[in-house]
């Protein structure tokens, strides 16, 4: 150390090591829960760990459940996910869960055992360029070289972690640096010297916003992810802003819960699998307020056909997901809340009146297409029919309506998650947890297994299919050494259904590599990992199933026959207009041809 | 803004970052991983104690692209501010080059020595068959001073890049 640097301010933070000054910097951060896995590299960190007993460390079976555990325990609280994984296969395995918490925007900070920093560079065992690795898999990441560096790095990952729009960030923690002495900091109170997103709206974009919005005959919110990261204030402030005005609400799928379903001025989810309405009116209207979603491609359809005649608002706290698929008239560079609190400031304190007739007319229209009722489906009772998946989704959503208790929903990926979002109807913030840009199958299970370990008491269900639950299954472990009563609810169709589905709608019907062939028996898997296996064949016995589940104090897998033919409706295919929906069978089903370009799209 | 703008633009782009390690592989991974162009790219330290680095991009795309660039270069953590010195106004650019000419024939050795004198390039370095000159200019004046090499004997060129900076009194 040169001369003219300040001496430690304290004696005693030399006694630290570098694995304790890191401990003490999670605990600073409010870390309560790690989710990991040891290894010979991080082994000082599991030391610290073992001789303290503010942070819980809970012990995973794969990294990339870990990660996803974490995901599932901050979009369930609202709080950074911490994640430990050793150096080398540990910090790989980690990168699907990264680039997942990546794409939906969740704050986590993962801390990755490296080599001693004198063998960075020479193929030592068990290392991995893990922050070139994670470059395009983080928000930022970190290495450590320096003892000094330490804490302050830790405080910065959970900085930038949570603020702006929230991702995950790793630390790479060379086995050296844990071991060495090193000096603890408290966590800076100045601003960052980069990094200092824009949370306030500047005043002029939103008077230019509301001046549009009073304006508008055909008006609608679109609403994402954004209004769940930017906490309860922005639902609040969605709730009263949507009521103030009267204008209809749709939200993507990240978005679920900010607005509740059941009220009348909800159009539910919009996009590839949204309902008739919502597509519609998001097609047809003059103004649209898109608040914290991102004109991704699963929600716009064709790009150069979305909502051709509307002028369109844009509250975002990412500069770059404005203007980045679709040109916007007004940009709002702000947090979610803030901004949705200066347009109801605004709002009210314009004198112009909205256009009430116009309104009105567009209500009517909205009503017509309601009408269509497009997430219709025919589900028989006669003893021994076949249970239709919607129709298991909506028992379960009405059976866990009746109990008075906190219900958090997981999901797998492919068409139970889409039919969970069509059928589950959520009226709370942070309650629905699902992967959406990345769509990663095995997502579901240790999601909730995190979300389980924020909310003891709570009920937690992964609404799953059987093809991705096996992808992260050893979960069950995890779950029988915390006792987590974690309910996993498969709807087993046999198929990879989403895949099916495209090769019949777009591939001829042949069914390549997409039957789900040997699969366990989950009721005994369940019972192998100390769980209750259930399962129901036919329409008449669902119910019970659903009920003894959600009665059960242990962890269950329930394994419930569907149709195996059954379809994901409506659907707009990749690279359609929203006004080109495919409709169910229920419907006079429009297909309209596919182009080869849209065969390309995923 | 308007989507249906599809002419190609030319932007020099600034960008002040911390000078820390792995800042310039973001800032490339962007580029390559977004697919945008890269004409150009230098970066130096430029403050006293060598804590910030700034680095010079030429890129082109439509509209919409540039201003997409930018604003997934000022979302990066470690970038302080980004400058896009086509929009700001008026502003000076200039790289340098090292040619190298190789020739036997004494003639097109003397026309490559007075064209290097009309362009301004200093000869750093002469053999009985060979200069190295040293150029310093816009991009669109270094490529003119390497066509009229190229039949004198133009063997091997390095050039720095891009170094850019807005006129008069503004800075970024
Ligand atoms: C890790 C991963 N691999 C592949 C895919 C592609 N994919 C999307 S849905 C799907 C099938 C899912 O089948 P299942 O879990 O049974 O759900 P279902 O569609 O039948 O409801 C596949 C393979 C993916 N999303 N994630
Ligand atoms: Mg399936």
């Amino acid at each position: 150390m040169s001369t003219i640097a300040p001496a430690p301010a304290a004696s005693e933070t030399l006694t630290l090591s570098g694995a304790e000054v890191l401990l003490r910097a999670l605990k600073d951060q409010g870390v309560e829960v790690i989710f990991g896995y040891p290894g010979g590299a991080v082994l000082p960190i599991y030391d610290a760990i073992f001789q303290q007993n503010a942070i819980r460390h809970i012990l995973v079976r794969h990294e990339q459940a870990a990660v996803h555990a974490a995901e599932g325990y901050a979009r369930s609280t609202g709080k950074v996910g911490c994640v430990l994984v050793t150096s080398g296969p540990g910090a790989t395995n980690a990168v699907t869960g990264l680039v997942d918490a990546l794409m939906d925007s969740i704050p986590i900070v993962c801390l990755t055992g490296q080599v001693p920093t004198h063998l960075i560079g020479n193929d030592a065992f068990q290392e991995a360029d893990t922050t070139g690795i994670t470059r395009p898999a983080t928000k930022h990441n970190y290495l450590v070289k320096r003892s000094e560096d330490l804490a302050r790095v830790v405080h910065e990952a959970f900085y930038v972690a949570r603020s702006g729009r929230p991702g995950p960030v790793v630390i790479d923690l060379p086995k050296d640096i844990l071991i060495n002495k090193a000096p603890y900091v408290a966590a800076a109170t100045a601003a960052h010297r980069s990094y200092r997103p824009q949370t306030q709206p500047d005043a002029g974009q939103i008077a230019k916003a509301i001046a549009l919005l009073k304006s508008a005959k055909r008006p609608v919110i679109y609403t994402g992810g954004g209004v769940i990261n930017a906490g309860d204030a922005a639902s609040d402030a969605l709730r009263r802003f949507a009521r103030k005005t009267g204008y209809p609400v749709t939200s993507t799928l990240m978005g679920l819960g900010a607005y509740p379903a059941n009220d009348p001025l909800f159009l539910g989810m919009l996009g590839m699998h949204g309902t008739y309405e919502a597509n519609l009116v998001m097609h047809g209207c003059d103004v649209m307020l898109n608040v914290g979603a991102r004109f991704d491609d699963r929600v716009t359809g064709r790009l150069n056909a979305f909502s051709p005649g509307s002028k369109k608002i844009h509250i975002d706290i990412d500069p770059s997901s404005i203007n980045k698929n679709v040109p916007v008239d007004v940009p709002v560079v702000a947090d979610a809340a803030a901004a949705l609190e200066a347009l109801i400031a605004a709002w009210d304190a314009d004198p112009a009146q909205p256009d009430r007739d116009g309104l009105a007319a567009w209500w009517r229209q909205i009503d017509t297409w309601r009408g269509k009722d497009s997430l219709r489906f025919t589900q028989t009772k006669a003893k021994g029919g076949v249970i239709k998946p919607q129709y298991a989704i909506q028992r379960l959503y009405e059976i866990t309506r009746e109990m008075d208790r906190e219900v958090y929903i997981t999901t797998e990926v492919g068409q139970h998650q889409m039919w969970a979002a069509q059928f589950f109807r959520f009226d709370r913030p942070n309650r629905w947890m699902t992967s959406g840009g990345l769509g990663t199958m095995g997502y579901g299970l240790p999601a909730a297994m995190g979300v389980q370990i924020a909310h003891p008491d709570a009920l937690v269900i992964d609404i799953a299919g059987e093809a991705s639950i096996l992808m992260n299954i050893q979960e069950m472990s995890t779950i029988a050494q915390y006792r987590l009563p974690v309910k996993v609810f498969i709807l087993n169709n046999q198929y990879m259904g989403m895949v099916r589905q495209w090769q019949e709608l777009l591939h001829g019907g042949r069914y390549s590599e997409s039957y789900s062939e040997a699969l366990p028996d989950f009721v005994k898997l369940a019972d192998a990992f100390q769980g209750v296996g259930m399962r129901a064949q036919s329409v008449d016995e669902l119910d019970d199933v659903i009920r003894a589940m959600i009665a059960s104090p242990t962890a269950v897998i329930a394994d419930i026959a569907v149709d195996q033919k059954e379809n994901c409706f409506p659907m707009i295919p990749s690279g359609a207009a929203h006004n080109d929906m495919i409709l169910g069978p229920e419907h006079e089903s429009r297909a309209r041809g596919i182009s080869d370009e849209g065969l390309v799209l995923v | 803004m308007n989507a249906m703008n599809t002419t190609l633009r030319t932007a020099t782009i600034s960008v002040l970052v911390e000078n820390e390690a792995g800042v310039l592989a973001r800032v490339i991974g962007l580029f390559s991983g977004r697919g945008y162009n890269i004409e150009s790219l230098t970066v130096a330290p430029v403050d006293d104690e060598g804590h910030k680095s700034r680095i010079n991009i030429v890129t082109s795309g439509t509209e919409m692209v540039i201003q997409q660039i930018k604003a997934q270069l000022d979302r990066l953590v470690p970038v302080y501010r980004v400058a896009d010195l086509t929009q700001i106004g008026p502003h000076v650019a200039a790289e340098m080059a090292l040619v190298k000419v190789i020739s036997d024939n004494a003639d097109r050795r003397s026309e490559a020595l007075r064209f290097a004198g009309e362009y301004g390039a200093r000869t750093v370095d002469a053999t009985e068959t060979s200069f190295v000159f040293e150029m310093t200019g816009s991009t669109e004046k270094l490529d003119a001073f390497l066509d009229t090499m190229r039949p004198l004997g133009l063997a091997e060129v390095s050039r720095t890049g891009v170094a850019a900076m807005t006129r008069g009194t503004t800075i970024i």
